[in-house]
């Protein structure tokens, strides 16, 4: 896996360099500001950027703007971005045009090692991985939609599934098992109005997207 | 008193009363420099009554009983009062700034104000700025009063003041005539002295004593001068006191706006310095509990811990930061600021942000740091398990309401963070409300006006 990095400062992209080649994984160029960032993706091609949102030279979403660039102009190019704190408001830009291959973390989650290369392979491998304090922000909207028919349980599913996360780790989030994840699952489809006729996986990223789009 | 201290008194009463040589000579000096702009005064009232004379003459003469007579002297008050206008304004400048430079008074300009519509009238009784303009509306009612007051100043107390002054100097010159006239007589006229001898002594004596008494006559007229021109040509109470909330309420939003950017830039160098280096840490130490397995027991206990610890920090103190001023609440407005403060909130927060226009980003600060403290408050206080944030801006109102279902019982009195709340509010003239009995639950209102 090839990756170009994106942070402005220089302590934590060594570290990040550190951190990703100590996995095997290859950073391809690292980048202080947006411009340097998108050069090196037009050069390199990786198959994952990882990009800070606030750097230079206005200091607020600077990295956001560019992931949303680069998920336009080079849709094989995966985008995870960190940022000290996290936003729904920008979950939902990022989310809005592209579901696949999209990350949006609290760059806390980098501490965790092997949670955060799990995050980042998912993601390159064309999946989502959303902070889960992004999806408890979504929660606290006031809404009058089939969510709100939603049981206490069944958020907690559609939160870990907005996450990425499968129907595996979802039963070992929630301590219970595989099949009564399944079962939340079907009634959330159902409550959503997503029938089985459609994909399942279609299924999947449709009502983490009513849940995202939710306002 | 001991004899040392009357000593000093008097010593002390030497050095600064108003016949040191330095005085007299700068009273003097004023008086001197006085009397032309004084005359002007006096100038100004003649050319007037002549030009209202001289009008109602030749409009007698030439008219040959067409014009009526009453006419004619309302033109001649006309021209009269056309003349004394025209002088008035740069008169009264002119005194001004002999007063700064002469006396070192300055007497502050009297600005003219705007009248008020009803509309800010109705709202006065909440808004700084209607306050602003009925106080500058105050001083407008008394525009007509300062023309009367620079008239009186003009046309009576200068030249009075001038008169007094030269009254005053001659008596000084008269005194020391009168002191030299003994000896005078005594050397020029030998026998002239020995028949009028008492008489002489007595002249040269009063002479002495007018010599004595002209530095505080100078001084007295100096300083009546002085007095008046501040009196009739300075604002009066309401245009000083129209001045008075200009400055203020400028300086405020200065402190308010300071307060507002020093928050910014702690935010700022908190994420640029202490948070990267804590996620480098926190990120190091992971690395090292991932890659380092082969470290004794005890070793790795000590990382992980030190793990935790750091992540921990890193947790607070965004929090912290978040609190500061949250990058997004400039980014996006509140709307999309508030839902990270409901969210991090340990129970559940029912969040309604209707605003359609951005008020300031000062009003926008304050209203986000209030649902942040109150949420803060119904946790730590209140034990709260659900709270109800809603936000919306009816007209030139915003108005923020938290509501939680915790025990009650908040007092403004009691609770700093509640008094800061107030303040915070008040800064902007902002009105805060608390209702919060026993058993709760409790609301706190805060409206904030967020005039275009």
């Amino acid at each position: 896996m090839r990756t170009v990095i994106a942070e402005d400062s220089v302590l934590l992209r060594a570290g990040l360099i550190r951190l990703l080649e100590g996995a095997g994984i290859e950073v391809a160029a690292a980048a202080g500001d947006a411009d340097g960032l998108l050069a090196a993706v037009a050069e390199h091609q990786p198959d994952v950027v990882i990009v800070d949102v606030r750097m230079p030279p206005s200091h607020t979403d600077e990295g956001l703007r560019a992931a949303l660039v680069i998920r336009r102009e080079w849709p094989a190019v995966a985008v995870l971005v960190l940022s000290q704190y996290v936003e729904e408001r920008y979950a939902a830009d990022l989310l809005s045009a592209h579901t696949s291959g999209v990350g949006y973390l609290l760059k806390d989650r980098v501490a965790d090692v092997a949670e955060f290369l799990d995050a980042l392979r998912r993601v390159a491998a064309g999946g989502t991985a959303l902070d889960p304090e992004v999806v408890a922000q979504l929660l606290v909207r006031q809404r009058s939609d089939p969510l709100d028919r939603l049981t206490a349980r069944e958020r907690d599913v559609l939160a870990l599934m907005a996450e990425g996360r499968s129907n595996t780790a979802i039963a070992k989030a929630l301590v219970v098992s595989d099949s009564a994840v399944a079962k939340h699952i079907n009634s959330i489809f159902a409550k959503l109005g997503l029938h089985p006729g459609d994909d399942d996986g279609d299924r999947r990223v449709l009502a983490v997207l009513r849940f995202l789009s939710a306002d | 008193m001991s004899p040392n201290a009357a000593a000093r008194r008097v010593r002390q009463w030497l050095a600064t009363g108003p016949w040191r040589p330095a005085r007299v000579r700068h009273n003097v000096a004023f008086v001197l420099v006085s009397l032309p702009l004084q005359a002007a005064g006096l100038v100004l009232l003649f050319v007037s009554s002549v030009a209202g004379l001289e009008v109602l003459h030749h409009g007698l003469v030439p008219g040959t009983g067409q014009l009526g007579k009453g006419s004619v002297i309302a033109g001649g008050a006309v021209v009269g009062v056309v003349v004394v206008a025209a002088a008035t304004r740069p008169l009264t400048s002119l005194q001004r700034r002999r007063m700064r430079r002469l006396q070192g008074v300055s007497i502050p300009a009297v600005r003219a104000g705007e009248p008020l519509t009803w509309r800010e009238l109705a709202s006065s009784a909440r808004s700084v700025t209607a306050m602003r303009k009925l106080a500058r509306e105050a001083a407008a009612a008394s525009r007509w009063a300062f023309i009367g007051r620079q008239l009186l100043y003009h046309l009576l107390a200068a030249p009075v003041a001038g008169i007094c002054g030269l009254a005053a100097i001659g008596t000084g010159i008269g005194g020391l005539a009168l002191a030299c006239i003994y000896l005078y007589a005594r050397v020029l006229r030998g026998t002239y002295e020995r028949t009028h001898s008492w008489e002489l002594a007595a002249l040269t004596v009063a002479g002495f004593l007018l010599l004595l008494v002209m530095p505080w006559l100078l001084a007295g007229v100096t300083r009546l001068d002085t007095v008046a021109a501040v009196a009739l040509l300075g604002p009066d109470r309401a245009g000083t006191l129209a001045r008075r909330v200009e400055v203020l309420t400028q300086s405020r939003a200065g402190v308010v706006d300071a307060a507002d950017a020093e928050r910014r830039r702690i935010e700022r160098d908190l994420h640029d310095g202490a948070q990267q280096r804590l996620v480098s840490l926190a990120m190091n130490l992971g690395i090292a509990r991932v890659g380092l397995t082969q470290v004794p027991d005890e070793a790795r206990k000590v990382i992980e811990d030190a793990h935790e610890e750091a992540k921990a920090a890193l947790s607070e103190l965004r929090d912290l930061v978040r609190g500061l001023h949250p990058a997004i609440l400039e980014d996006r407005g509140l709307d999309a600021a508030l839902s990270g403060v409901a969210a991090r909130a340990p129970f559940p927060v029912r969040l309604r942000v209707e605003v359609a226009v951005r008020p300031s980003p000062t009003v926008e600060a304050i209203a986000y740091f209030v649902v942040s403290e109150a949420l803060a408050n119904a946790t730590k206080h209140a034990h709260a398990s659900r709270a109800e944030v809603a936000v919306g801006r009816t007209g030139d109102i915003l108005r923020v309401s938290v509501t939680d279902d915790g025990v009650g019982g908040a007092d403004q009195a009691l609770g700093t963070g509640l008094a800061g709340l107030a303040r915070r509010a008040g800064s902007v003239d902002g009105t805060f409300s608390l209702t919060s009995p026993a058993g709760g639950p409790t609301e706190i209102v805060v409206e904030l006006p967020c005039a275009p």
